[in-house]
Formats: structure tokens, sequence, C-alpha cells
């Protein structure tokens, strides 16, 4: 079996598509996840194809079915923060051969084929159908939604993992070398961090709306307080601390105006769902949580950084194809889960929908007034990103957890969780996915 | 500052060999009259491979935006940190945008939206890169 990448086909990049063929016709019931890590400390059980076993186990066990029923597996193969295997560094053999390999040596350590998997999980014994989601959990779930909802799969995991290795962000391969070669040097010269690009667009939202970096503090520690109610994310499991404000406003620059904190943390994680058709998830363990619709942003800047008047225009226009092919509108959003890492461009999102009536240029004082779970305009719920560290699956988990009621303390209490949305990761190049309580 | 190096290849080649002879040079699609940049090997617009030129702009832009770099990923700059970092619109047009470290212009106080021309600094092995000075008043 050898797994192809989703077609442009199965993702709905365009307005005027109507209500999604699907909507309420699929359905996420497991949820699973590794433990997590900020770095891999080199053993077999702890590796990026480990966890991921790990996560993909426990989601089957949450949904409550045998793994034989199961007979659609999506992977996002990527699975590196910003961490290579560098190139001449011995391969580590003893993980290596610890598992059923395939014929890359860095599978399950620096990436993650759905052959490896398979090989790796024997009790999946009826998968005929496989597929590769890109970059993230979001592509992939959009992937998974439509597979199903095409009848290529009824009964589907997906899952999407990172790997961390030693050393500093970023800090290795072209960017520790004395050339580069002509074409990446073009761009790559000037040597902007990874969130210098959202720092811009922050600059510029802060100079048109006047707006300060300051007035980010609220949902920062919002954020966090909000990750440390996560038991699967990375600060509640290794440093349970709170974010005050005057710690996020003391923290170091990474790429003025972003900071430290504005940065998500690097980690090991893997997270894991199983997805089925509305039919079959009524008889599994946990509440169904309906997909009303999936929508894709496919934009591209004209030059070389969006400037704010392309990421305005991309998120609203987003928004009209996640509200259009979901049959909602603003209104019906119970809370929110867009994407945060890095922090400075979740307002983008946040606007773009229209959340609880906010335009261009609000949103940072709605971040003044309550957006905790309690309050009746929660913002980010899951604590994302900066909750609990770089997955960008815990927005998904959230939205799902929230609306089978077992979010446990993180769960919203000054709405009636019914309809949520989640996704990313930037504004103009993402994947979203609408979620209900109820297949209507 | 000296930045990294540049090993021209066959696509960037005619950008490079401009800029050591102190011309800026922009991808261009004549079919559209359009430029790009970043270049590519198709007319973004249009989608045409056939039709990209390089073409002489004037040099003179505007500083669009900017931001400050304390924790850069690469090696050969970061002795230089704090660094600007700011994005010049073109005036040829404004939609074509290129990075530049605003040379003589204090860290964090950037004119926003003042008036600059292309100059070209050498890089670690002397191949020449365009640059952006603020135009005195």
């Amino acid at each position: 079996m050898t797994t192809p990448t989703a077609p442009d086909a199965m993702y709905r990049n365009d307005e005027g598509l109507g209500i999604w063929e699907h909507r309420g016709k699929v359905a996420a019931v497991g949820v699973g996840h590794g433990p997590t890590s900020r770095r891999w400390d080199g053993r077999p059980e702890t590796c990026v194809g480990a966890i991921s076993i790990q996560a993909l186990r426990k989601a089957i066990d949450d949904a409550g079915v045998a793994p034989e029923q199961i007979d659609g597996l999506v992977v996002v193969p990527v699975t590196t923060t910003g961490a290579f295997w560098e190139e001449g560094k011995p391969l580590p053999m003893d993980v290596i051969e610890s598992f059923n390999q395939t014929d890359d040596p860095l599978d399950g350590v620096a990436k993650l084929s759905a052959e490896w998997l398979l090989a790796n999980m024997p009790e999946l014994t009826n998968v005929q159908f496989t597929m590769y989601g890109p970059g993230c959990m979001s592509n992939a779930l959009n992937v998974t939604a439509q597979a199903i909802g095409d009848g290529r799969t009824h009964t589907c995991l997906v899952v999407k993992s990172w790997h961390n290795f030693e050393g500093r962000y970023y800090q290795s391969g072209a960017n520790v070398e004395d050339t580069l070669p002509g074409t990446a040097a073009m761009t790559r010269l000037w040597g902007g961090p990874a969130s210098y690009g959202t720092a811009l667009q922050f600059a510029e939202y802060c100079r048109k709306y006047g707006k300060t970096h300051e007035m980010m503090a609220p949902f920062m520690e919002n954020s966090r307080r909000n990750g440390l109610m996560f038991p699967e994310g990375y600060w509640a499991q290794h440093r349970p601390e709170e974010l005050g404000r005057e710690d996020y406003l003391a923290a170091r620059w990474i790429a003025k105006p972003a900071n430290l904190f504005d940065n998500d943390i690097p980690i090991m994680m893997s997270g894991a769902y199983l997805f089925s058709t509305a039919e079959r998830a009524a008889d599994m363990k946990q509440k169904p949580v309906y997909i009303l619709n999936h929508a894709s942003s496919n934009a591209r800047p004209r030059s070389l950084t969006p400037t704010l008047d392309e990421v305005e225009a991309e998120t609203a226009r987003t928004a009209r194809k996640i509200y259009e092919g979901a049959g909602i509108t603003a209104d019906d959003l119970s809370f929110e889960n867009m994407y945060d890492g890095f922090s400075l461009f979740h307002q983008f999102h946040l606007e773009g929908l229209g959340y609880r009536g906010i335009g261009f240029g609000d949103a940072l004082d709605f971040y003044q007034t309550d957006i905790s779970i309690e309050g009746p305009n929660p913002v980010s719920p899951s604590g994302g990103n900066v909750g609990s560290g770089r997955s960008r699956v815990w927005m998904h988990t959230d939205c799902i957890q929230q609306l089978q009621g077992r979010a446990g303390p993180r769960q919203v209490t000054g709405v009636k969780p019914e309809v949520a949305v989640s996704g990313g990761p930037m504004p103009l190049g993402g994947n979203f996915t609408v979620w209900s309580a109820s297949p209507d | 500052m000296t930045k990294q190096g540049v090993v021209p290849d066959s696509f960037s080649q005619p950008f490079w060999d401009a800029a050591n002879e102190e011309r800026l040079v922009i991808q261009n699609c004549h079919a559209c009259d359009r430029l790009q940049h970043p270049p590519a090997e198709t007319c973004r617009d249009c989608g045409a491979g056939d039709s990209l030129e390089w073409k002489r702009v004037s040099g003179r832009g505007t500083i669009y935006n900017y931001g400050v770099v304390h924790d850069c990923p690469v090696r050969l700059l970061q002795q230089d940190q704090p660094f600007n970092l700011a994005v010049i619109m073109l005036d040829d047009d404004p939609g074509i945008q290129m990075f530049s470290h605003l040379p003589g212009v204090p860290v964090d106080d950037v004119p926003v939206g003042a008036a600059v021309e292309v100059i070209f600094e050498p890089t670690a092995n002397g191949q020449l890169v365009p640059e952006w000075r603020v135009i005195a008043d």
C-alpha cells in the first residue's frame, strides 16, 4: 500500500459551494493523546512513532471500537517542530530496530508514514484507506471528514505528531552555513525568525488601530490558565506555572513585537482522533460530535509577507466559507478555538469570524473583557498552543471534548456548548472545522 | 552587518549578476505586465512560464513595516542582535516587498513611511546584495 497525499479536490477552498454535502453525516468520537516532553530523550518508547501509537490506541479505546472495525488512517507525515535529524549524524539504530521498519530509517523517529504505523500496530487488520493530510491536524481533519463523507472509509483514525530534538529552534542546517543558495538567499539572508512575519502583521495592526502589545496580556493569561486545565498538555504535565501579566510583559523579545511567550514552545506530542459516519458513531462509547463543515484557505501573499489588508480580507473570506458550508452564522458559535501559535494572530481569526460581533481592530479591546470559560464569550477555551505547547491539536481536542461535555475543569460554563469552530494555522493558509453537538 | 554569502543558482543568477552591477532587477511577467517577488518558475497571476523576464526597477521605495530581531536563527547575524528588519515597498509597484536591515537607522527607531533608495552591500563571500537606506529630507 502506498499512501497518497490528499488531492486538492478534497478541500473546500472556494466560496459559493453551498452547504457541505456531508453536513452532520460525519462525527468525531474518540480522542487520544501521547505523553508530551520538551525534547526526545533518545529512548525507543518515547520516539515520535511510539507516542503516535499510544495516541492512536487511546483514541480507539476512547471510542470503544474494536481495532478490526477501523478501515481508514489519515496521517500528517511531517513531524518536525523545526528540528531535523542532521545529515551525517549516526542513525539511532537501537530505536530503529525496536520497531518494524519501512524503507526510510528515520520513519518513526523524524517523520511518520502510514505504512510505519500499520507495520507497528498489528491490531489494525482491516485498514483499506490511507491518506496524507500535509502540515497540520487541521488539514488532516478536513481530509478525514471528506473521506468518510465520500464513503471511502467509514471508521477512520487520524493522527498528527511532533518530534523535537536537542538544540535550539531552527538553529541548524542552512542557518549555520556561511553561504546560502541564490534563490533561498533572496528571502532568507536577513535572518527573520519564524514569528517575524506575524510580528510584522501585529505591528501594522497596532499602528492602524491604536493598540499595544500590552493589550495581549489578558489573552495570554487566559490561554495559559485554560492550558493548565488540559491534562494532556505540556505545561500542565511538566511546568504547571501560571502566566501572569507581568511575566508576559517582562519576557525577552524574539522579533519585537513578538516576545518569548508569543512564540509557542516546541515539544514532542501526538494527538489522534477516531472519526466515523454519524450512523456508526451513534453506537460508540462517547457522544458523537458532528462535523457541519470543513473549509480551507489557500491564499498566498502578493509578495514576501502578508499585509494587514491581505490578512483581513482572507480571514473574512475564510469565515464566509466556514459559515456558508455549515449553514450557520457567527451568532451560532458557542465558543471559538482558532489557532494561536503565534499568539499575535489569534485576533485576526477572531475578527474574521466576527466572533460575538467584533470587527477589525476590536479584538484586543475584547480581550480586556471576560473571555474566560465561565463567561458568556469564551476565547480559546483549549488554551491553544500558548496554554499547552506547540501541537496545533489542542483546539480540536477541546472542541470535541467541550461538545461531549467532558472537558473536565476546562468545561465552559457560561455558554451551552452546541457549535464551535477550530482550525488554522495561518490567516493566509489553513484548514477549519465546524463542530456541533447535534447533526442538524 | 555581514550577511551569509550567496551562491547564485541558475534560476537566481540574473538577479545576483545585476546586484553585482549595482542594478536592482525584479521578475516581471510581460504578458500581465506585473512584477513578482520572490521570483517563481511561473507567473502567479496568469500561470505562464515563458513570459517571465528580469526587469530593472527604479530602486526607490518606502518603509512599509518593521520588526526588531532579538533572537535570530542565522548564526552569522547573531553578533549584531538586536537589529532592524524592515519591509520595503517598491515605488514601481507598492505590492512588491523587499527586506532590509536599514543600515544606519538606530534599532527600533524606524521611520515607517519614509522614502528609501537601494544600495548594494557585500555579503560574506563578496556577492553584492540589495539593501536600502533612508533618503534624507
